[in-house]
Parts: C-alpha cells; sequence; structure tokens
C-alpha cells in the first residue's frame, strides 16, 4: 500500500465524524450515560480548540480517547467519589463470551460495568468493545502496557464473578 | 440488542457539541448536506454567507479538504441560520416556488479579479433565459477574453446559486459543468419551466 501523504490540516469533520462513536462509548464505560453527553462535548470543544493536533505524532484515534479519558477522569474526581464503587449493578449484563460487550446499548454498557474501578471499566471498554491491543490500550491512558493488561484481566474477572453471584440469587 | 441508546445519546451528544463550538466561533467553516433532485450539495458557510457549493459528482470528502487548506481546518456540519436559509431557500427552488436566491455571498474561493467580475454579472441573467461565453466576455468589457469567461464559470464555487449554468456557448452547444452537463440541462429546463 502506497504511504498516505501527509495532510497537515486535514478538516475536522471526518475526523469527528470517524471517531465520536468510540469516544462516546468510552465515556459512557468510564462515567455512565447521563453524565457521558457533558463529557462528550467538552473531550471535542477540547479537540477542536486544539485542532489540527501539532503533538499527535501517532493515530488521532489514540489522541481524541486520551482527551476523553482525561475529561472523564477530572469529572470523576469532581464528583469527589468513584462512580458506584461498592455499589453493584442490579443486572450485570455480561457473558463468557466477553466480546458481546460491543454489542450492549449505552444503558447496558454502563450496567455491566458500573462496579468496576475507573481503569478496569476504561480498559475493559478499549479491548472488549473497541477492539485495541493492550498495548493501544495503554497508549490512550498513560499507563504501562503490564498495567493495562493487568487491569483488564482484573475487571473481566470481576464482571464474571457478579454474574456468577447474580445467577446464585436468583436461584439459577 | 439494539444499538438504539448509543445513536440516541449520541444525536443528542453531537448536536450539543456542535451548538457550542458554534457559540464558541471554533467553526472554520460550517457545512451541511442538502438532499436535491440533481443529487446531494454540500453547502459551506464562513460567518454569516455561504461560500461553497459542491456537488456531489465532486467528491464532498475531498471538497472538505478543499476548503480546510483554503479557509481552515476546523470544518464541522452543523445548522447555522445561513446555512438553514440556503436549505430552505434551495428547497424552495426545486420545488418551484423560488427563482432568484438572497443569501449572502462569500466569494473567497473564485481566484482572480477578472473571474469575480465574471461571476457578478450572472444574476442577472433572467432565470429562462441564457447567454453564451463570447456575450458576457463582451458584457464585462473584454470581447476576445472568452476562455477567461469559461474559466471563470467552471471555476464558480458557488454554483446554482450564481448561476453559471445559465452560459452556453456559441450556437447553444451546452459547454462544460462542473456538476456534469446532464445537470446542466436539467437545470435549465427547469427554470424554462420555472420562467413559464
Amino acid at each position: 500500500m502506497a504511504p498516505t501523504p501527509v495532510q497537515h490540516h486535514p478538516p475536522f469533520q471526518p475526523f469527528f465524524a470517524a471517531q465520536r462513536g468510540a469516544v462516546l462509548r468510552l465515556l459512557v464505560g468510564m462515567v455512565g450515560p447521563d453524565d457521558a453527553e457533558d463529557c462528550f462535548q467538552e473531550t471535542f470543544l477540547k479537540a477542536l480548540r486544539a485542532w489540527p493536533p501539532r503533538d499527535a505524532r501517532g493515530r488521532l484515534d489514540s489522541w481524541v480517547l486520551t482527551i476523553a479519558h482525561r475529561t472523564a477522569l477530572d469529572l470523576l474526581r469532581a464528583r469527589g467519589r468513584e462512580v458506584a464503587t461498592g455499589e453493584l449493578p442490579e443486572q450485570p449484563v455480561v457473558d463468557e463470551d466477553d466480546r458481546v460487550l460491543a454489542a450492549l446499548d449505552a444503558d447496558e454498557l454502563w450496567r455491566a460495568v458500573a462496579g468496576l474501578s475507573p481503569m478496569q471499566r476504561a480498559t475493559i471498554v478499549l479491548r472488549a468493545v473497541l477492539d485495541f491491543s493492550h498495548a493501544r490500550s495503554a497508549e490512550v491512558l498513560a499507563t504501562s502496557e503490564d498495567a493495562a493488561r493487568r487491569s483488564y484481566a482484573d475487571g473481566i474477572h470481576a464482571l464474571r464473578g457478579l454474574v456468577d453471584r447474580n445467577e446464585l440469587e436468583a436461584g439459577r | 440488542m439494539t444499538a438504539t441508546g448509543f445513536d440516541a445519546l449520541g444525536a443528542r451528544a453531537v448536536d450539543a457539541f456542535t451548538a457550542a463550538a458554534v457559540a464558541e466561533g471554533l467553526a472554520d467553516v460550517a457545512v451541511t448536506t442538502i438532499a436535491t433532485p440533481v443529487g446531494a450539495l454540500l453547502v459551506a458557510a464562513v460567518d454569516d454567507a455561504i461560500v461553497r457549493v459542491a456537488f456531489d459528482v465532486e467528491d464532498h470528502d475531498e471538497v472538505l479538504v478543499q476548503l480546510a487548506q483554503a479557509i481552515g481546518s476546523r470544518v464541522l456540519e452543523v445548522d447555522t441560520p445561513v446555512l438553514h436559509a440556503a436549505r430552505t431557500q434551495l428547497d424552495e427552488y426545486f420545488s418551484g416556488a423560488r427563482s432568484t436566491f438572497d443569501l449572502a455571498l462569500d466569494m473567497r474561493l473564485a481566484r482572480g479579479p477578472f473571474r469575480l467580475e465574471v461571476l457578478a454579472l450572472l444574476p442577472a441573467i433572467p432565470v429562462g433565459s441564457t447567454r453564451t461565453y463570447a456575450e458576457l466576455a463582451a458584457i464585462a468589457g473584454r470581447p476576445t477574453a472568452i476562455r477567461a469567461v469559461g474559466s471563470g464559470c467552471a471555476t464558480n464555487p458557488l454554483p446554482i446559486v450564481v448561476p453559471c449554468h445559465r452560459v452556453l456557448r456559441t450556437g447553444g452547444q451546452l459547454g462544460g459543468y462542473l456538476g456534469g452537463v446532464e445537470r446542466k440541462q436539467w437545470l435549465l429546463d427547469h427554470e424554462s419551466r420555472l420562467a413559464s
């Protein structure tokens, strides 16, 4: 394949159209559907103010997801508590096949991951919903690949635990 | 499992973001797409004036790249007041309820003073009639500049709204058109119905 010519000033709109779905999913997974809308607006306003990105030598999707992740963390800090920590979602929606997470709608995705830590939520959305490698998740989250992999594994393990518990309680 | 939860949430979030971006003055160029009988038109605006109308055969993605290079890269799809007015007036034009446009025009993409002068003459050609490139060159005071008139029409950044389709070759041949000759003929047929 021929190398893509470098565009120094690409138009914002195609980038926005291509990235808005992934950004929304990461934000719903991080802060829930109610606050995701405000975080979405803030994320893309930051991206638009910085456009065209000068320091995004790598991929534009990693760049904007990093902005989204920081925006979500700011909101979680501003809330003064971590969302839903210790509160188990009533109906965790998860399957043996992690990929089922990718098919969930906003409320279902949030119900499934709300009981996890922000880092676990972020790695699960990136890996299981957006199909990122652990290396690329680590790039977005400004952490090491090992930490991203561990966080993802712990999160998935916790999700399975929630499902098992719910099934026991339901007498199944 | 459906994605409707994301679609509704996403549509609201996109509207809120684009409205906030415009309110903050962040959009260099606002664009919208309008469905018409001659195909989808991309209409672009800077502030309160339209700056570009593009046929789908021009490849709208490519037009966005051109707009980013010529004007500014913060190109955003959003309905501003002037784009809303453009949509209404184009709908009226194609449905036969309107024959002329009342929109503020930004001619910055028309390069060169003579081309600009040529484009300024076009709205004076009445709906339902045509001129030749030679006649237009004479009106512009440069009767030998027929090719320059042709290139002025061919590079019209605001087709339909600035009616370059009303200029033909001497002898009645259609001449070229950015949107394709069949669209030029369609517009002329439409306007002859409007005028009658």
